[in-house]
């Protein structure tokens, strides 16, 4: 059962990510692969900090900040160099991966025996409850915090450019700085994941991030068929969809690894999930035709 | 209100497939005028009106927008005074965004986005009166996605969301080319209407010569990026539908 909660547990932490990731890719239609790295990124500021002995929320602080500015790097070279998305994306991870390491300084960082975010608060006795709580807590008020940003004026602006951008720049939105923002957001979003995962897990290490944004995009998919089946348009509504999206993939997976399947075929098991629930309701669709 | 002095557009200068889209163009626009803009495919109608919302920067010459130069201006901050309604009747409107939203961010052209919940009871009150006005039934339909909408309906709707926030100049890029006759007598209607009501610059680019005849109180004729023919009311009143005809013989 442990198992199960821990999957669900690792979900939770995720699901800051996937509301990235529901940004990036589901309101501005951009692929962004720079989440591998700024998701490091997040994990080994987060672990660098705490070996410090850091206050919790000063680190998140630097978390954010750090995510947002790698995706505000990422967006410039896509607007205002005229590169395709999904490479500016490739060289903002690729060159994240040695600013990851330079951080970190080592390769993996553990942090057994120093403080964490779940450690410091005790509001239960249960250190899975109270990580439960803690975790939930802040996801949380991440989906309000969202959820009213995509209500705002602002949030209307930053759809409508995803949505049509011919129309919203008539109506006086600079695209270009609406994107280079929305990416900053998503990958603050993803970076946020990584504080939570390197806390949960005890570690920090290099290579944490290597296909995270499939994990990201799965998570998408699977909330998009959920809001499909249900019909749901409430932008709270939907965010918690993702959420449940980021829960069901972690199940699933662990599920996979409960049926006895090697751990090192993890990745590959990812992958062919995320092509099966991309994949199939197309293939199925085709058929009926 | 416009101004345009010795406007230059050349595409891919210097090169073998070098294009001149506007050659020479100086032209002023008044106040209250109608301007149909007709002429031949590549004649260099919609450049002039892409020159004007900013949407395409000129070669060299001069832009002036109530008496304020813009020729460098890009096309997001030339909105406080301009609207467009474009030829594609799903480029005026965001698909995937409610009616209501789209008439939201419509109020706020000439203003900045804030993260201030703007979508209340009240204005969603002022948006339904605003849309019952069309007879289409859709105040009653205002938290439906506009994508659901057909062609008609949406480019009437971005007529009437250009009008949502203070509007100087409208710039209408054959509105009603794609849409079936009932649709376009109903857009033409409203875009008539609301340049009186409002006062507005309004400027159409049409390929339809009823239309180029009925509307407007001045009429011009474009070919090869110049201007041939500009006529004002008194011309254009005394005009027949086949003498226009003639012109692209």
């Amino acid at each position: 059962m442990d198992f199960y909660l821990s999957a669900i547990l690792q979900g939770l932490c995720l699901s800051a990510m996937a509301f990235g990731m529901f940004i990036s890719m589901k309101i501005f239609n951009i692929p962004d692969i720079s989440t591998d790295g700024t998701y490091t990124l997040g994990g080994v500021i987060s672990g660098f900090f705490i070996s410090q002995s850091y206050n919790g929320f000063a680190i998140l602080g630097l978390v954010i900040l750090g995510g947002g500015l790698a995706g505000a790097v990422t967006g410039f070279i896509h607007t205002k160099l005229k590169v395709n998305a999904l490479l500016a994306g490739i060289l903002v991870m690729t060159a994240l991966y040695s600013i990851n390491l330079t951080i970190l300084g080592q390769s993996n960082l553990p942090l057994i025996n120093y403080q964490t975010l779940f450690t410091a608060y005790n509001i239960f006795q249960n250190p899975i409850l109270n990580t439960f709580f803690i975790v939930g807590f802040l996801v949380l008020i991440l989906l309000i915090t969202i959820s009213y940003l995509l209500k705002s004026d602002f949030g209307l602006a930053m759809r409508a450019t995803g949505s049509s951008q011919t129309m919203i720049r008539a109506l006086g939105v600079n695209t270009d700085a609406m994107k280079i923002i929305g990416l900053a957001i998503a990958n603050a979003l993803t970076a946020f994941s990584g504080y939570f995962m390197t806390q949960l897990q005890g570690f920090a290490d290099i290579n944490m991030g290597i296909g995270i944004v499939i994990v990201g995009l799965g998570s998408v998919i699977i909330g998009e068929t959920l809001i499909t089946y249900f019909k749901i348009t409430n932008i709270a509504n939907i965010l918690f969809t993702v959420v449940g999206g980021a829960i069901v993939f972690q199940l699933v997976l662990a599920f996979a690894l409960s049926l006895g399947v090697n751990p090192n075929l993890l990745k590959l098991i990812t992958a062919a999930f995320v092509l099966l629930i991309v994949g199939l309701p197309r293939f199925l669709s085709k058929k009926s035709e | 209100m416009i101004e345009l002095q010795n406007l230059n557009k050349i595409y891919n200068g210097g090169l073998a497939n070098q294009v001149i889209a506007i050659q020479n163009l100086s032209l002023t626009i008044h106040k209250n005028d109608f301007v149909v803009i007709v002429g031949a495919n590549g004649s260099g109608k919609s450049t002039l009106l892409n020159l004007i919302s900013g949407n395409v920067m000129p070669t060299n010459g001069k832009i002036c927008i109530d008496n304020k130069e813009v020729t460098r201006l890009p096309d997001f901050k030339r909105s406080l005074a301009i609207a467009r309604v474009f030829q594609n009747p799903y480029s005026g409107t965001a698909a995937d965004l409610s009616i209501l939203d789209n008439f939201r961010l419509a109020a706020l052209r000439t203003q900045s986005k804030t993260l201030k919940i703007g979508v209340n009871p009240n204005f969603k009150n002022k948006v339904a009166k605003q849309v019952a006005q069309l007879g289409m039934g859709l105040e009653d339909k205002l938290d439906q996605q506009m994508g659901s909408l057909s062609g008609g309906q949406r480019q009437a709707l971005t007529l009437l969301m250009a009008v949502m926030d203070d509007l100087k100049i409208l710039l209408l890029d054959e509105p009603t080319a794609a849409l079936d006759p009932r649709s376009a007598w109903v857009v033409m209607q409203l875009a008539n209407q609301l340049t009186q009501q409002f006062k507005l610059c309004t400027i159409l680019i049409t390929h339809n010569l009823k239309e180029a005849f009925t509307q407007g109180n001045r009429i011009i004729q474009m070919a090869e990026g110049k201007i041939i023919k500009d006529l004002d009311t008194n011309f254009k009143n005394k005009l027949t539908q086949n003498e226009i005809f003639n012109w692209f013989s």
